[in-house]
């Protein structure tokens, strides 16, 4: 991607080592629910508890559901990442979509232009341990997120 | 396709929801909420959500819909025994889900619904022997 229009909210410079990694495609309305089922396993192997589970599977629904909606899917890597003391799921979403003109304002409670709640992309975040958004008009974007195991 | 069953029970349309939907069948669901509350004039509709683990924006919106739909009609919505996670996750997600009620369980939820329709000014009018019509079989 061109980097002078990539547009990065936040980034965390953490050394992590990636444990496990597995790709899901995503090209329809029925894989959503297989594709949160599969993030499920991964979080139960980690031993995450069931409210950090929840909230990590519902920011994933969100963002796979943009992926469907404004690119006709996209394609997620599943991955176990660890720090330090500590193991969480990280996912990366990437869709060779639109792209989003202004990240600032879809990052805005209640901005959409789907007609939609608008809250997708700012819930997920509020509801992710990290979050990280890159997109560039005319190629695509990629969502990153990592829940860690307590946090 | 598959369905969700709508269950009758007197003035009130009782709805379990037994997996994580799919959006077709939720949409689904939306509508065929909606035309049940018109076409059986139903007072109240309760919604179990009891075995959902996931409420996303698209599933809150559906359920504020069905609310919101069914208050034109003159109907309240509870919703059961969402799960304390979901509700943890929906207040950090930003989805207030406003105007829907909720209950912890079913028998809750009735107690709620039969409350709100006095509220309203009307007695509800109960026929014990009606209680389980399933509107999609026969009577
Ligand atoms: N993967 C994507 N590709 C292109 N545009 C996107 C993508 N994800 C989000 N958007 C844009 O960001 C806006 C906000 O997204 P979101 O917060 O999920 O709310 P909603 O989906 O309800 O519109 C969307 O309306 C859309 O314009
Ligand atoms: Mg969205």
């Amino acid at each position: 991607m061109e980097k002078s229009r990539i547009t990065t909210t936040t980034n965390s410079m953490t050394i992590l080592t990636v444990l496990n990694k597995d790709n899901f495609k995503i090209e329809k309305e029925q894989d959503v629910v297989p594709f949160r089922n599969r993030v499920k396993e991964h979080a139960v192997k980690i031993g995450m508890g069931l409210v950090n589970q929840t909230k990590l599977i519902t920011a994933a629904s969100e963002l796979v559901r943009n992926m469907l909606r404004y690119a006709n899917g996209g394609e997620i890597l599943i991955e176990v990442v660890s720090k330090i003391r500590e193991n969480g799921i990280r996912l990366t979403f990437t869709d060779r979509g639109p792209g989003i003109e202004n990240v600032e304002r879809a990052m805005t409670d209640g901005f959409s232009t789907g007609k939609s709640l608008g809250l997708g992309l700012p819930g997920a975040k509020r509801l992710s341990s990290e979050f990280t958004i890159n997109s560039v008009v005319g190629k695509g974007t990629i969502v990153t997120i990592i829940k860690w195991k307590n946090g | 396709m598959e369905k969700i069953p709508i269950l009758k029970m007197g003035q009130f349309l009782l709805v379990t929801i037994q997996v994580d939907l799919y959006d077709r069948l939720a949409l689904n669901l939306e509508s065929d909420l909606v035309q049940m509350v018109s076409t059986t004039e139903a007072r109240g509709v309760l919604i179990d959500i009891s075995a959902v683990s996931i409420v996303d924006s698209f599933m809150g919106r559906i359920i504020g819909n069905i609310a919101s739909m069914s208050k034109i009609m003159d109907a309240v919505t509870v919703v059961v025994g969402m799960q304390p996670a979901v509700a943890i996750t929906l207040i950090e997600l930003g989805l207030p889900l406003s105007g829907v009620h909720t209950a912890l369980n079913v028998e809750k939820g009735m107690e709620l619904l039969k409350n709100k329709i006095l509220v309203n000014g009307e007695v509800p009018d109960y026929d014990d022997d009606e209680q389980y019509d399933n509107l999609d079989g026969t009577e």
